[in-house]
């Protein structure tokens, strides 16, 4: 059966999933990237979204403004980027915000796990390149603010249905999947390069 | 057909080129991507495959980029130096990529850098960016477009090594991008390398590298033994789809090489992710065209 987190998210509702597992979302997830981390925690500037007990992605989308209709724009195309630049401000952002859920593309640090487990939070990985398949989970963008941003950095809010598959690589208890993957690649690694450097004695 | 009118035509059937490469990934690395599922024995990254292929078969149908991040546009343009429309050629590129930033929608990925603002429009200064090269004697235009995320082939790592560091110092960075930098640029990767005296000839090598077809060798039979040999080296760490772990790491490994000053040895990785939106299109003297990337394509 599919996991599926409702926003708002609740302690609660996280302290069974663990990384490697595979959640959905139904509720509201609002992009969120470079600019945003840095007016909030750099510059001091209050988000203008409430994310307690919310989810943000960061991704910068393709929206397409929707005919006749004033204000509303449309999902074309969205899918997460790489998160780790967010990682200088993730801690805080949590912090601050109170948000339960971030998705994005591959591995975050030492300081969003921290974040995550002592706020009660989790990372997720949405395959990336699958923009699609992601613009198809959303049902309405409902608000969008910051425009001033451009295209890639407005916060848009998305009313989601089965958002997903997310993989969680941070969980709740600040386990991460990256980074224990990560000992095993560089072993292998390792043991790839004796091997190669055998055969590149080119110049002699 | 009037000049103007030709015009007209060289740049709206590059535009629709531009859109169509969002759209729909070449023949080469959809075949790849297939093979790669098919082999695949890890569940999860199975289920990432099965993801991918999922999200390409529903850009086609809905007409939409596959991939949100459609880059800052690149492209290598190779033009005969009788081929009529070479004078006007660099404004047409300009203005049929803000066409297919329209049309596509494309997102607006041109920021102007100091002012800091976003043209919206994806053009800007030296935006999209274009690599030139002559075709001596030709009546064609040759042209490659190459959409890249900002987390996959824009940033990219260079090294100017000492020749006592020897190619095994090349092997060394190639393999310490993989687990470091390659992780998060969107696996199965297509890896270009340049080899040779200095660090930007050797970045753009990297990067021409990745306009080779996945499969194809390079012409030198060492480099393109050490090409297999890399295959097989980053697949044996199994990165997997997304880095997340699988049977194997990339979609292959392409080395473009030059000559080298005696007290240098240059080298550039420049990692194409999966979604490795490239296409390759020949414009003849009379605007017909052919696509080796994109048989099909109808502009």
């Amino acid at each position: 059966m599919k996991k599926i987190l409702t926003t708002p998210i609740s302690d609660e509702d996280l302290k069974d999933i663990k990384i490697g597992d595979v959640i959905y979302l139904n509720g509201h997830i609002v992009t969120c990237r470079d600019v945003a981390h840095r007016r909030l925690i750099e510059l001091g500037r209050e988000l203008p979204v409430d994310l307690k007990g919310g989810a943000i992605f960061h991704a910068g989308p393709i929206v397409r403004k929707k005919d006749g209709e004033e204000n509303k724009f449309e999902m074309v195309s969205i899918g997460p980027t790489t998160s780790m630049r967010m990682e200088k401000f993730e801690k805080e952002f949590i912090d601050q915000t109170g948000v339960k859920l971030i998705v994005g593309k591959g591995g975050m640090g030492p300081n969003t796990e921290a974040g995550c487990k002592e706020n009660k939070a989790l990372h997720c990985v949405f395959p990336a390149g699958c923009a699609v398949n992601a613009a198809t989970c959303v049902e309405e963008i409902e608000e969008y603010h910051w425009e001033d941003l451009g295209m890639p950095e407005t916060l848009w809010v998305c009313r989601v249905k089965e958002f997903g598959p997310l993989i969680v690589s941070i969980d709740s208890e600040g386990s991460n999947i990256f980074e224990q993957n990560k000992i095993e690649f560089n072993k292998r690694k390792d043991a790839a390069l004796e091997e190669l450097y055998t055969k590149v004695h080119y110049i002699k | 057909m009037a000049k103007q009118e030709s015009l007209e035509l060289l740049k709206n059937r590059i535009a629709g080129f531009v859109d169509l490469v969002g759209k729909k990934l070449p023949e080469d690395v959809t075949v790849k991507l297939k093979e790669l599922k098919d082999e695949e024995e890890m569940p999860m990254a199975k289920m990432i495959y099965e993801a991918m292929e999922k999200n390409q078969k529903q850009a086609w149908e809905l007409n939409r980029p596959s991939c949100q991040d459609t880059g800052l546009i690149q492209m290598f343009v190779r033009v005969g130096t009788s081929f009529p429309y070479a004078d006007e050629l660099k404004v047409i590129l300009k203005e049929a990529v803000a066409k297919a930033t329209k049309e596509a929608p494309l997102r607006h990925n041109t920021v102007e850098t100091f002012d800091e603002v976003n043209t919206g429009t994806n053009v800007g200064t030296d935006s999209p960016w274009i690599y030139w090269d002559i075709l001596p004697g030709s009546d064609k235009l040759e042209l490659d477009v190459y959409m890249a995320g900002g987390g996959c082939s824009l940033p990219g790592q260079g090294k100017t090594l000492m020749p006592g560091e020897g190619y095994e110092g090349v092997v060394k960075f190639v393999l310490d991008v993989m687990t470091s930098y390659g992780l998060n640029a969107c696996p199965p990767l297509l890896v270009g390398i340049g080899i040779g005296t200095s660090i930007d000839s050797a970045a753009y090598m990297a990067k021409k590298a990745l306009m080779r077809p996945v499969g194809s060798h390079n012409e030198n039979p060492k480099a393109a033994e050490l090409e297999d040999e890399l295959v097989k080296a980053i697949d044996s760490i199994g990165l997997g789809p997304q880095g997340l772990t699988g049977t194997k790491s990339v979609m292959g490994v392409n080395i473009v090489n030059s000559a080298r000053h005696p007290s240098v040895l240059s080298c550039a990785v420049n990692l194409g992710c999966w979604a490795h939106r490239r296409g390759t299109i020949v414009f003849n003297s009379d605007l017909s065209y052919d696509s080796v990337t994109h048989k099909e394509v109808q502009l």
